[in-house]
């Protein structure tokens, strides 16, 4: 057992002097030790290779054809209006009032199995399906057993990321999440001149930066000229709660959530000793005049920092830009979007928080062999004239949608959980009623 | 962790598949992982519930008349070779397609099987006619509160008599696809696949 421990300590003692010099210091002042770089190129190299072996095994037109296109059906894009009258059209027509045809259900029915075999909603809560295998067994949907060098390589995977990878990148959140507990508390003891200010951001910043490299986090940020102002409000689209991180390694923002138990709610409370964030209680939650007037009381103070907000209010899978919630478009101030996009290649980040708890999704994220993603800083946004809340929601939303290359869709993030509305369907039987008695209708 | 839903399929069942509904293996593969994201209980068949979630489905005027049509009468779980079964329907008719080696003597996208499908729609208690009170159903469904009762009396009324040749007062299938005999169902009821 002496031995053991003798040979132990030592191992340690290296372990954590080349953690601390190689990644902590560095990411704490932010620079680049060139060790990421050599690692994504390695895997890039890697995972082409990988590609070309899976294309070469299967037919190779197969392959070309899918990475066309992602979609397994061509949508019919035209309106109830004309395929109605389309399918009328070979009927005899009639003087009378009632334009009724046996014919008109084929509209509907078609619609309807367009939408089993592929909805533009359901496929945004699941992850995005990839068109090369990126040697995950996780993302392994329809790739069968390529060759034994594929699969030589992927054991190299598992081995390289589970047990070299992982345990190195929770030791760093570890440290990371512990420095931000104490840096801020230690922070939150001074008395309020501006050094406080300084002194939080850069601990915020440290730990942020820690963070990140301990989930081999590779960041690169556009228009860096256009980032947030104090008393603005940052919006952007949701992936997962790692977005928090990604956008605040280049900035310090005020957060705003829900007061959590747990770890989380240490954490919370740390971070609300040095500067000033926005917890909210369950229960203040649903009182939105509330919510609105705290947000606008932090937003209308200028040396405050600038507000994060997601807008779609839940975790989408990064493939599109679901409705923006108006509330945080009411409160007045200047809007700063910001469009996230990640490279599924190296990881997915979407969060399913229909199957995994928080816990094992942050060993998934560990686990995956990077995340890469681009961040765009977009020109700052206001209300213009004869606007009202939702249409500025959806003129900041299309800017983001077309910045990060994501589809726009006008659907409820909410439709992740709840029910579609009903008032969706009156809608589709008012317009179809208009075909059946023409635009006289009496009722 | 599910995401090798393909793996679940074996290789006799996508053939038998093929065989049967015309569908190619590729196709065959793609539904059966959409198959497989919509059944959230995972037990390998979706009921009607797994269907409503999909808003698009959900708003749709005859959104439930459709989700039946997947459902054999009285049960309430359909498998994967049920569901493909139905979705057959609307594979294209491809013109060169030769049903000799079918096991039933039309294939199941055939416009007499397209037309049956939409008849179904209407026929409610499946007795292969429709009634005057099945059709106002349908018509409800389909205009919402939009019309009053009157009308749409007026408007099942004629739309019988327009059809019905025998005078029963129903629409038989033969009427059916008597009154839709210039409509190109082929093409109207048909699914294109990018692959």
């Amino acid at each position: 057992m002496e031995g053991f421990w003798a040979v132990f300590f030592p191992v340690l003692r290296v372990w954590f002097t080349c953690l601390v010099v190689l990644i902590m210091l560095p990411a704490m002042f932010g620079i680049s030790l060139g060790i990421t770089e050599t690692y994504m190129k390695i895997l890039l190299k890697t995972l082409e290779w990988a590609t070309h072996r899976i294309q070469r095994a299967s037919r190779a037109e197969e392959i070309l054809k899918r990475s066309a296109s992602n979609g397994l059906i061509q949508r019919n894009d035209s309106s109830l209006e004309q395929e109605i009258e389309e399918l009328r059209r070979n009927r005899p027509k009639t003087a009378e009032r009632g334009d009724f045809t046996l014919s008109d259900v084929l509209y509907f029915s078609t619609r309807g199995i367009e939408s089993i075999v592929e909805d533009d909603v359901t496929q945004r809560f699941t992850s995005e399906e990839l068109v090369s295998w990126n040697l995950l067994t996780r993302t392994n949907n329809n790739f069968q057993y390529i060759s034994l060098r594929l699969t030589v390589l992927w054991g190299v995977g598992v081995v390289v990321r589970y047990c070299i990878l992982l345990p190195l990148r929770i030791t760093l959140t570890a440290i990371g999440l512990s420095w931000l507990v104490i840096g801020t508390t230690m922070v939150g003891f001074l008395p309020n001149f501006r050094v406080k200010g300084w002194l939080s951001e850069l601990v915020h910043l440290m730990c942020y930066r820690i963070c990140a490299r301990g989930l081999s986090a590779t960041i690169h940020y556009h228009n860096k000229q256009n980032r947030p102002k104090r008393g603005g409000i940052c919006v952007a689209n949701h992936t997962s709660p790692i977005d928090v991180v990604i956008l605040a390694n280049d900035g310090c923002y005020a957060m705003v959530g829900q007061v959590h138990g747990g770890l989380m709610g240490v954490l919370q409370r740390a971070m609300e000793r040095s500067c000033p964030h926005i917890w909210f209680e369950r229960a203040e939650m649903r009182d939105r005049h509330l919510v609105t007037q705290r947000l606008r009381d932090h937003v209308n103070n200028k040396t405050k920092l600038p507000i994060l907000i997601f807008p779609e209010g839940t975790c989408i899978n990064n493939t599109s830009v679901m409705m923006f919630k108006k509330g945080s478009f009411e409160i007045g101030g200047t809007i700063y979007p910001v469009a996230i996009k990640y490279d599924p290649q190296f990881g997915d980040a979407f969060w399913n928080s229909s199957k995994y708890s928080m816990v094992s999704y942050l060993l998934r994220m560990m686990t995956s062999w990077a995340i890469v993603c681009n961040v765009w800083y977009l020109p700052p946004m206001t209300q213009e004239e004869g606007e009202d809340a939702v249409q500025f929601a959806n003129r900041v939303k299309s800017t983001i949608a077309q910045q990060g290359g994501l589809v726009d869709l006008a659907w409820d993030g909410g439709l992740k959980r709840a029910k579609v509305k009903e008032s969706f369907k009156e809608q589709q039987q008012k317009k179809y009623s208009h075909m059946v008695v023409g635009d006289d209708s009496s009722d | 962790m599910g995401s090798r839903a393909s793996s679940l399929l074996r290789e006799e069942d996508i053939e038998e598949i093929k065989k049967e509904t015309g569908f190619s293996h590729s196709q065959i593969t793609r539904l059966y992982s959409r198959f497989h994201s919509l059944d959230k209980g995972e037990n390998g068949a979706l009921s009607r519930e797994d269907f409503q979630r999909i808003p698009e489905l959900a708003i749709n005027p005859l959104g439930d008349r459709i989700i039946n049509a997947f459902f054999p009468e009285g049960e309430d779980q359909v498998n994967f070779r049920g569901f493909m079964r139905t979705l057959a329907h609307f594979r294209p008719v491809e013109d060169n397609e030769k049903n000799k080696d079918l096991t039933s003597g039309e294939p199941l996208n055939s416009r007499t099987n397209k037309l049956h499908f939409a008849f179904q729609l209407y026929d409610l208690d499946r007795d292969d006619k429709i009634s005057r009170d099945e059709l106002l159903q349908v018509l409800r469904m389909m205009v919402g509160v939009n019309i009053s009762d009157e009308q749409l009396g007026s408007i099942a009324d004629r739309t019988i008599q327009e059809a019905d040749t025998n005078g029963d007062m129903c629409i038989s299938f033969s009427e059916f696809t008597k009154v839709l005999e210039k409509v190109d169902v082929e093409q109207k009821m048909s699914i294109r696949f990018l692959h």
